[in-house]
């Protein structure tokens, strides 16, 4: 554990794989490896990624807990840090601060089916708890994985995608919007809340794990109500602008709760009882 | 100052516009900015020498605007104000309807903007007094001890830009400074920091400035940056026989080419 | 630990101060040229005052200072090296005359600071601070401490709490074990109590603050929101001239190879603090982000930390250049 609260770990870069022209996943070992054995976290975790000297960003750890020896992060290049992390190369140094906040209650879901639903750059919060079920797989019932984004070419974790496709395990639908199919295209085509309707996946003893952009969320949860879904059976992430990470610095705050400390894992319940400032 | 009530009355039971901008007197006895949508809330406006904040700057702000259509108090600096804006294309002059305000307290009736221009073509457009005396103390100072005068005042910046969001000149969405792409200048307060923003910021406001004074009296740590910005006025008028807000269709002095503009530092 | 009262006449309260200064670092308040008053390190006895209503900013400089730097870092070629500020270079300091509110406001920034995960920088300074607390005996119009459940003779956050007599000596309540160890230090300065009687100003209560966080539970949507916050202009005055606010910024500055990373003071009223980098501002309009102030200091805080985030100094409304009186809109919004 580090000595300071606002020291961040040093990282390599292990591996980069180019999602889409403009979203990287980094593969991140730890440079102290003492560190790294110790290093803990659980699926629904998030840190404050930092190129020393331009600033820290805030990303959930992409890799799921059950994988030792690294973590991984994706993002999407959007301003100062994400640009200046895009341009770095295997083997320099990435600083991480965390893991914060709280976490998916993947217990609690233990002998349940579970629903993923995914949009676009959203997918990356919800690959470390995809992984970790995929990994604890006998401990579920039955995963269905929908995933969507604009084109082909905005879908990320594509070698992954195949991976699940593959499995017997697993049912996974991935849809891009109606004009982003390539000629070779063998998904579905059509948003993701409509897509889902028609699968129609049954809510009976079912946690659904919704992640996506606004508009696709507020789509999507008509759907789910449709099919039988409680509010408590239903989770997400919110993210807000941060800082800090832990609560200190006074500004990802919905009402009354800290995204970086209540969050960012909440049941639709618990978002409902939030007001509308995220 | 019944004159100025029964007017905001009469515009808004007509509704001619839907918010009047005045000011109000608050219980500590100070004046403060007050935005009326209702007839009857005209009472309270006043009109004295409390009444110090350039009302202008709300003319740009997104929740003042979407009141509806505005009528301003405007005594000189404001109506200066109304005309830099109206100028820099921020402003349509048909959208609002100016109050305007001699310094007697007495209401004008400005009807438009050819009125409005007049009025101000004819006022004293320096400095106010009370700023000469210390402008002109500042212009006897040698060149170092001028710039060991700023840097201990500076010193005290808190970089809460209260200066910035106090003029109505200082409407840009997203200043210079919250560029992060680069960053122009530190974020936290430091000596050279803040110097560097008054002096940004002073520049950014040479041939812009109306010397109404709002962002020294907002310093909460009372730095007289309005000296800064009201020096550069002088000097403005020095080269360019110009003060800020005389027109709406003023071209901004400092990137406009006139063939008479002196080239004494050229030739 | 038990409190106890003495007696300091004046002339031992100018031995007090410079026995401490002696070992530690003063942080007090004195007038400077232009009335201001204005807490600074070190100054003379001679220039202390001790008439002061408020100071202008609050002395939380001396536990949260405007810029922290957080570590410092040199990048090498693709390796980086951090290097973690040695804590125990922060020296010993004594904060002489702090108002009760402002001593109160310490109790309000460990909440903060301290909750959950220890902030080693606050924890330090804290550790290493004493507070000579100064109770009031005059106020003013902005003064609204007795509404936040505090009065002008508060002792939280004190170690030592000095009173006006009415013959110009103090009355010294020692308050903590820090406190004791002082007077043990220097015991010939401090002397039984006669009977003289404290002077302490009255601070009319303006309103109830528990019926405040009450009513703020319901009022999220609330119109007046609107209505009241018209006219703020958005500058961020009164989040840094507060002692209680606590907000702040991460920045990075190299310069080469070398830099650090600092954190500074940031106010939630500035229109780029909650501003995500795809453009979304949950809290774009200010209205939303006066609500926000008020919300956390008299709803959330109460609420999570058990603390009200608002000690009732007054310097928020009497700096505000548009005149935002925080104890107006509070006595009118527990009516509504």
């Amino acid at each position: 554990m580090s000595d300071s609260i606002y020291r961040p770990y040093l990282m390599e870069i292990e591996q980069i794989v180019e999602e889409t022209p403009d979203v990287r996943t980094f593969r991140l070992k730890f440079r102290n490896s003492e560190e790294g054995e110790q290093f803990t976290f659980k699926a629904g975790q998030f840190g404050e990624y930092s190129v020393l000297g331009e600033g820290e960003s805030t990303f959930c750890v992409a890799s799921s807990p059950t994988r030792k020896g690294y973590i991984e992060c994706t993002f999407r290049k959007a301003g100062r840090v994400t640009n200046a992390l895009a341009n770095l190369e295997i083997g320099d140094t990435v600083g991480f601060r965390g893991p914060y906040g709280n976490t998916f209650p993947i217990e609690q879901w233990e002998g349940k089916n579970l629903l993923y639903i995914a949009g676009g750059i959203a997918l990356p919060p919800m690959r470390c708890v995809i992984w970790n079920s995929l990994d604890l797989r006998e401990k579920f019932k039955d995963i269905t994985i929908v995933y969507g984004a604009r084109s082909v070419s905005d879908l990320v974790y594509k070698h992954e995608l195949k991976e699940w496709g593959e499995r017997a395990d697993v049912k996974l639908i991935t849809t891009v919007d109606p004009g982003g199919q390539t000629p070779d295209w063998k998904g579905e085509i059509g948003f993701v809340p409509m897509i889902l309707e028609k699968a129609a996946p049954s809510s009976v003893n079912t946690v659904a794990i919704l992640c996506g952009p606004p508009v696709m969320i507020k789509f999507t949860m008509p759907v789910l109500k449709k099919l039988g879904f409680q509010d408590k059976d239903i989770f997400t992430t919110l993210e807000n602008r941060m800082k800090c990470g832990f609560g200190k610095c006074g500004r990802c705050n919905v009402g009354k709760v800290f995204v970086c400390k209540d969050g960012p894992v909440f049941s639709y319940e618990q978002l409902l009882s939030l007001p509308g400032e995220y | 100052m019944n004159n100025l009530i029964s007017k905001a009355k009469e515009l808004l039971e007509g509704k001619a516009v839907h918010v009047v901008i005045g000011y109000e007197a608050g219980p500590t006895g100070v004046a403060r900015p007050a935005f009326i949508t209702d007839p009857s809330g005209a009472d309270m406006l006043i009109y004295d020498d409390r009444c110090v904040q350039n009302l202008a700057v709300y003319l740009t702000k997104p929740e003042v605007k979407s009141l509806g259509r505005m009528a301003i108090v405007a005594n000189l600096p404001v109506m200066r104000s109304i005309m830099m804006l109206i100028s820099e294309q921020q402003l349509f002059a048909e959208s609002i309807v100016v109050l305007g305000i001699s310094d007697k307290g007495d209401l004008l009736d400005i009807a438009d903007i050819q009125v409005m221009q007049a009025y101000i073509e004819k006022s004293d457009l320096s400095n106010p007094a009370r700023d000469r005396e210390p402008l002109t103390a500042l212009n006897k100072l040698s060149p170092g001890e001028r710039f060991s005068y700023w840097q201990k005042e500076l010193s005290r910046c808190i970089k809460c830009y209260a200066c910035r969001q106090a003029c109505p000149m200082c409407y840009c969405t997203r200043c210079t400074v919250e560029v992060n792409q680069p960053q122009w200048i530190p974020v936290q307060s430091n000596t050279l920091g803040n110097m560097e923003w008054h002096i940004l910021r002073a520049m950014h406001l040479a041939g812009r400035c109306i010397s109404c004074g709002e962002c020294g009296r907002s310093c909460p740590v009372g730095i007289p940056c309005h000296l800064l910005t009201m020096h550069l006025v002088d000097q403005v008028h020095d080269y360019f026989n110009i003060y800020a807000g005389t027109s709406d269709k003023m071209s901004s002095v400092l990137s406009t080419f006139e063939p008479n503009d002196k080239e004494s530092f050229i030739i | 630990m038990e409190a106890t009262r003495k007696l300091i006449r004046r002339q031992s309260l100018e031995k007090l101060y410079n026995a401490l200064s002696e070992t530690r670092k003063i942080y007090a308040p004195v007038m400077a040229e232009d009335k201001q008053i204005t807490y600074c390190y070190n100054p003379s006895f001679a220039e202390v005052t001790f008439d002061h209503i408020r100071s202008t900013m609050s002395p939380k400089n001396v536990l949260f200072p405007k810029v922290e730097n957080l570590f410092y870092y040199t990048n090498e070629k693709t390796e980086s090296v951090i290097s973690v500020l040695d804590l125990n270079k922060i020296p010993e300091v004594v904060l002489w005359g702090a108002h009760p509110c402002d001593a109160a406001a310490i109790d309000v920034l460990r909440s903060i600071f301290c909750w959950e995960i220890k902030d080693e920088f606050f924890a330090k300074r804290l550790e290493k601070l004493v507070v000579i607390g100064l109770s009031c005996h005059q106020s003013d119009e902005y003064c609204f401490c007795t509404s936040t459940g505090l009065a002008p003779d508060s002792k939280n956050g004190s170690d030592i709490l000095l009173s006006r007599l009415q013959g110009g000596d103090y009355q010294a309540e020692i308050l903590t074990e820090k406190g004791q160890s002082i007077v043990d230090s220097l015991p010939d300065l401090f002397e039984p109590v006669t009977g003289e009687q404290v002077v302490i100003t009255e601070v009319k209560q303006k309103f109830d603050h528990r019926k405040v966080t009450e009513k703020l539970a319901t009022s999220f949507e609330h119109p007046f929101w609107v209505s009241n916050s018209l006219r703020c202009i958005g500058c961020g005055a009164c989040a840094y001239l507060c002692p209680t606010c606590a907000c702040f910024d991460i920045q990075d500055e190299t310069a080469g190879r070398k830099g650090r990373r600092y954190r500074s003071w940031d106010s939630c009223g500035f229109g780029l603090f909650t501003l995500h980098t795809s453009g979304h501002n949950p809290r774009s309009v200010q209205s939303q982000r006066w609500r926000q102030r008020i919300m956390h200091k008299f709803s959330y805080m109460p609420e999570r930390n058990e603390s009200l985030g608002c000690v009732g100094c007054g310097r928020c409304s009497s700096g505000c250049p548009v005149d935002m009186n925080i104890a107006e809109q509070l006595a009118a919004l527990q009516n509504i």
